[in-house]
């Protein structure tokens, strides 16, 4: 039997919606099983007292903090060293052979698997440089790790900036150097933040790099160079070895909080970014 | 354009010997341009320094074909990774393919606009989710499932696949829909005018016009399939025994590495590069096809994300 044309059409288009349908309702799944599971046990003593017997009891402060370092001084790294290529490739030089291997750079290292970075780190950072396993020897992995993020969406964002900017900018005779800083910069700026903070999120869930270079310790850090436990490896060490479910729904909770967050922000940097483009 | 104004208006900068930033601006800035190719290189460098001597001293065959992995007596043989990574990488492709594929297309193609705001961002926050959440639900839910319904011990190469999969699923759908946007819509418009429906344009038509932009966005999927280390060291049992069927537990590069490194030292550690090595081979391989396919079609174009 043949279907017919108008048939296979409302089943393709059927399926397609199931299909998006189940993606949704994976989606809402994961995190109302979190949240359900995990917001009854975030109180305000889980957030401002550090672990006992090894996160069995008391809450995730030195994580918290442990994952504001870490995430923070990673992309303080990467985003000026980001942007700052972003620029190169769209206003201070023509495509070329340059563009292409710094393209050709960009898009491999965003291919590496995180575990591949945390191997680098690990030899690089932690060993060679001597930094042993610490918050810095942690960022600079991430930083590495996140730097192409930032690089595309950056020299997206500055890509959309009207030329007529650039012109206005030249003929009241302003230097290249300050039509970028003045004009560009200032009218891609919530694009590029979009990119940023984005990059924040994939620095707060990554859990495989930090591991093998920022370490496990539960203690609260002092500095950048003691090692300090992530709330991501933190949830994956408590789930894993089994210690405290209770607890590890609760720093999952946290975790997806933040990440639901950043990514509202995010979304609504681009909406603010698309509706001035237009 | 802009000299020719002012002469002509007669306003000329004042000439004042001012230091000319302009190249050293433009030296700075592809310095750090360059950043990411050199940490691409040093990278390379120093995994491969790493890894490369135990690969020459165990045997390049022996390493790669041998399934015997006993650290302490210094036998480092991953040929059952490497089949535990490609087979939990076919498994997520299926899953990735068919959910990834099937959301780009309606997005692009049938779905009203006011849902494209609400499933686009909803697929973005997917990709935003922590590995580690992943894994912990495989493991909460899909697990015992398996179990119970399928047998065996559940943590297998399906429950990794439906994971990987869904992990996967908004790499795949993001680079799908760029490449099926980059259609010009007279294609579409020429076949509808020819009278076909609207599937049978999409599937006929735009679907073949979008191929290497999907084949890239399907490669790109899979390299970061094979390169998941955390959900899947939580979900797929890590034994070392070459799979025979999806419900076997297995383990794969990655959670090899994962799982020994905390302890591993001397030649052991090494061996565990070498299996960086061997996995940064097949992500480096994977990548330049990705990139050669898409480039291919659109010279110039930037991959996008």
């Amino acid at each position: 039997m043949r279907i017919s044309p108008k048939h296979s059409q409302r089943i393709a288009v059927t399926v397609m919606w199931a299909i998006a349908g189940l993606t949704l309702a994976v989606l809402a799944f994961i995190i109302s099983y979190i949240l359900w599971h995990g917001l009854r046990h975030i109180t305000w003593t889980f957030l401002t007292e550090p672990p006992q017997s090894m996160g069995r009891e008391g809450g995730v402060l030195p994580m918290i903090v442990g994952t504001l370092w870490v995430t923070g001084l990673a992309v303080l790294i990467a985003a000026p060293v980001g942007i700052a290529a972003a620029i190169y490739l769209t206003e201070y030089t023509r495509e070329g052979r340059m563009t292409a291997i710094i393209r050709f750079g960009a898009d491999c290292l965003a291919g590496i698997p995180s575990i591949i970075f945390g191997l680098f780190g690990f030899v690089f950072f932690v060993i060679t440089l001597g930094m042993g396993f610490s918050i810095l020897s942690g960022a600079l992995t991430l930083a590495l790790m996140v730097l192409p993020t930032i690089i595309r969406t950056s020299e997206e964002a500055i890509r959309a900036v009207p030329k007529s900017y650039r012109d206005v900018s030249f003929g009241l005779g302003s230097t290249r150097w300050q039509m970028v800083t003045w004009v560009v910069l200032r009218s891609a700026l919530p694009g590029i933040c979009t990119g940023v903070v984005l990059s924040i999120g994939r620095s707060i869930s990554e859990t495989a790099a930090v591991m093998l270079t920022a370490g496990s310790a539960m203690g609260f850090p002092h500095s950048i160079f003691e090692s300090s436990r992530t709330l991501s490896l933190h949830f994956y060490i408590l789930s894993r070895e089994g210690i405290s479910m209770s607890n590890a729904y609760a720093t999952a909770s946290v975790l997806i909080l933040s990440i639901l967050g950043i990514n509202l922000f995010a979304y609504w940097l681009m909406r603010r970014f698309v509706a001035k483009a237009v | 354009m802009t000299t020719a104004l002012t002469q002509t208006v007669g306003l000329t900068r004042p000439k004042t010997t001012r230091f000319n930033a302009n190249p050293i601006i433009r030296i700075v800035l592809m310095l750090l341009a360059l950043s990411a190719m050199s940490g691409l290189a040093i990278i390379t460098l120093f995994i491969f320094k790493e890894g490369v001597p135990i690969i020459a001293k165990v045997g390049f065959r022996h390493f790669l074909f041998s399934s015997n992995w006993y650290p302490l007596e210094g036998e480092f043989g991953i040929f059952s990774m490497i089949m535990g990574s490609l087979a939990v990488t076919a498994g997520a492709m299926v899953v990735g393919m068919v959910f990834g594929l099937g959301c780009a297309i309606l997005l692009t193609q049938f779905c009203p606009p006011r849902w494209v705001s609400i499933i686009k961002p909803a697929i973005e926050l997917l990709a935003g989710i922590p590995s580690v959440v992943y894994g912990f639900i495989g493991v909460a839910i899909l697990v015992p499932f398996i179990r119970d319904y399928l047998g065996g011990p559940g943590l297998s190469v399906l429950a990794s696949s439906i994971v990987l999969g869904v992990m996967t699923l908004p790499t795949i759908t993001s680079i799908s829909v760029d490449a099926l946007q980059a259609v010009p819509r007279t294609y579409g418009e020429g076949s509808i005018a020819l009278g076909a429906t609207e599937w049978q344009t999409t599937y006929m038509v735009i679907l073949k016009a979008a191929r290497s932009g999907i084949v890239a966005a399907v490669i790109l999927g899979m390299g970061r399939a094979i390169g998941e280390t955390m959900a899947v060291i939580m979900v797929a049992g890590n034994t070392l025994d070459v799979p025979h069927s999806i419900l076997d537990p297995v383990r794969t590069l990655t959670s090899n590495i994962a799982l020994e490194m905390g302890y591993a030292a001397g030649d052991h550690r090494k061996a565990l590069f070498a299996t960086g090595v061997t996995l940064f081979v097949i992500i480096m391989i994977l990548n330049t096809i990705a990139l050669t396919v898409s480039r291919r079609r659109s010279k110039g174009k930037v991959l996008a994300k």
